[in-house]
């Protein structure tokens, strides 16, 4: 762990994003108590420039655009996590079914997992988000729905490498049932590049969702980033404010993320890492 | 064969969406008719075959999609496929165009960045990479607009073509002046991507044996980063340009949206509005037929610099 930790820190970049992430995270979990009152609702009078009376000034509707992004964090950061946890779970069963079995089992999934690569995933969860009408549970279902297949397939290139390797052989000779091998001697194997696809993957919703709801497909009930960019985007030549901060927020969540994934992906391989920076 | 079966599974998957969506299909028409009668209802249901067993209006449905029938725009009163079809060319230009700007200049940088490791230009191309690569697309769109259009009044931001009329050369030079907007916008994300990409790729490749080789036979650097270097190290970024189509495609919805531009992007956010679901799922078909005619185009593309590779295979 010690060591991990070593490898990280040489990443710079790596440590602002992961210094930038824990901030972003604070503030979204503390957000009630930073601004108690709903993000909704009227706090004064509408169209304040920034760095006035509120920091970042007010919308057309006179809501506190500050208190909108504190608790927008919130939406963005569970949305990130929570599809991604969906996604990565059925990417793992997927290609770890695919990459154990292989042959017929095999073909079936990748075919499978072939078509759901090439629609175009963005259509298709507006499609699936504007028909199981917007709401936070199908705008997580459905991000998770397009994320998985890369997963699928890193899994099963590992799982297909693995499955040939001495330890797993053993296991099978010892008579160790496909589950217990699947779950306990090559999945702890072939986790790390999926960690490192993971916090990736955290950044890309975050992205996602953003544009989901700038286009209007917003949960109705929750303050997001998208949402705020959407809705104000017709007064922007009056108030550029309302646009361009949600917009710093999401540039800078999504930056900070994907910098902790190079770090992370440094910290795990790091013959590769040399390599990249030869 | 293979891309016939895709599209095929998405018009199964069409249809099953059109029936999961809320509310009985006449009904809905009834509804908008602003005659809700029990009759009414019957009535449609039998003249749009709502009254068959379902994979009988699956077949029908199929069969409609096989000779480009996208179903009704209720809303609209128009045929889906017609809507559609007229849509289709704006949104050519715009990710034809793009696609094309994010592999030239995408390739170039990282170029750029890999012959120089460890300079300012190489930290630059990085840095701006990560930083438009974590950036929404529509955020972009809206920064240029509110720089270009607003502050200093460059560009035009709205639109396609200035409604007024005008000769047929200064046509062009108005669209092209539309153009650069939106399609640098929906470039900028995909040149972080193939610039990042472009960069580890031919460093990796710079230090293989057949780059050596050259290199000791005495051959000019220029040659050696052309014909060597780059041909080999292309090949990945070819490969993943293929593989994004889709969020080409995906991309140009959020940017016609934000700059009025009259594509099928800007087609489904109107269908999104007023939830026309049928003309948004034929919004669906057409992009993902796009994205199956960019992926053999750039099968094309890559048997083209690599000659070992065979198409459709």
């Amino acid at each position: 762990m010690k060591e991990f930790w070593q490898r990280y820190k040489r990443n710079k970049g790596a440590v602002v994003g992961l210094v930038a992430l824990v901030l972003i995270i604070i503030v979204a979990v503390i957000a009630p108590f930073l601004f108690p009152k709903s993000p909704w609702e009227m706090s004064g009078a509408p169209f304040q420039r920034p760095f006035g009376e509120y920091p970042l000034g007010t919308d057309m509707l006179g809501r506190n655009i500050l208190s909108g992004i504190v608790h927008g964090a919130r939406v963005s950061l569970m949305v990130g996590i929570v599809s991604t946890f969906f996604a990565v779970t059925l990417g793992l069963a997927f290609g770890a079914l695919a990459g154990y079995f292989g042959g017929i089992i095999d073909d079936a999934l990748m075919r499978f997992t072939e078509f759901f690569q090439t629609i175009p995933s963005f259509v298709f969860a507006i499609v699936l988000v504007a028909i199981f009408r917007p709401s936070i549970v199908s705008i997580v279902a459905a991000i998770a729905v397009v994320s998985w297949p890369p997963v699928a397939r890193l899994v099963r290139g590992e799982f297909l490498s693995l499955r040939r390797r001495e330890f797993v052989q053993a296991a099978v000779v010892v008579g160790e049932s496909h589950m217990k091998i699947i779950l306990g001697q090559i999945l702890p194997n072939a986790l790390s590049p999926v960690i490192v696809m993971a916090s990736l993957m955290i950044a890309s919703a975050i992205l996602l969702e953003s544009a989901l709801s700038f286009l209007g497909l917003g949960d109705p009930n929750m303050m997001s980033w998208g949402y705020m960019i959407g809705a104000s985007r017709s007064v922007i030549r009056q108030a550029w404010w309302m646009s361009t901060f949600p917009g710093v927020a999401i540039l800078i969540t999504v930056l900070a993320l994907n910098l902790v994934g190079e770090g992370l992906s440094d910290a795990m391989n790091p013959r590769l890492a040399r390599k990249g920076r030869a | 064969m293979k891309s016939v079966a895709i599209l095929l599974a998405i018009v199964v998957m069409n249809f099953l969406l059109i029936r999961l969506a809320p509310g009985d299909p006449a009904s809905v028409i009834a509804g908008e008719a602003g005659a809700a009668d029990a009759k009414y209802i019957a009535q449609l249901r039998e003249q749009f075959g709502l009254d068959k067993p379902l994979t009988t209006q699956l077949a029908l449905y199929v069969g409609g999609v096989v000779t480009f029938d996208l179903g009704w725009s209720y809303r609209n009163q128009r045929s889906v496929a017609d809507m559609v079809g007229e849509r289709l060319p704006a949104t050519l230009l715009l990710t034809v165009s793009a696609f094309v700007v994010a592999l030239g200049v995408g390739i170039g940088l990282g170029v750029l960045a890999a012959t120089r490791v460890g300079t300012w230009a190489d930290s630059l191309v990085t840095v701006a990479a990560l930083g438009f690569y974590a950036t929404p697309l529509f955020w972009i769109g809206l920064m240029a607009i509110l720089l270009f259009s607003v502050n200093l009044g460059w560009l035009p931001a709205f639109g396609m073509q200035t409604p007024v009329a005008m000769a047929p050369a200064d046509r062009v030079l108005d669209v092209a002046r539309h153009m650069v907007l939106p399609v640098l916008t929906l470039a900028l994300f995909f040149v972080a991507i193939y610039a990042r990409l472009t960069r580890a790729s031919m460093l990796e490749v710079q230090d293989m044996d057949f780059v050596r080789t050259a290199r000791a036979k005495g051959l000019r650097t220029g040659r050696i980063l052309r014909a060597h270097t780059l041909r080999n190290a292309i090949l990945p970024v070819i490969t993943f340009a293929g593989i994004q189509a889709g969020q080409l495609v995906g991309g140009s919805i959020v940017v016609e949206t934000v700059f009025a531009w009259p594509g099928i992007g800007r087609l489904a956010f109107e269908a999104l509005l007023q939830r026309d679901y049928n003309l948004l799922l034929g919004v669906f078909f057409l992009t993902s037929v796009m994205v199956i005619a960019f992926n053999l185009v750039t099968d094309l593309v890559y048997s083209m610099v690599d000659p070992r590779i065979e198409v459709g295979s």
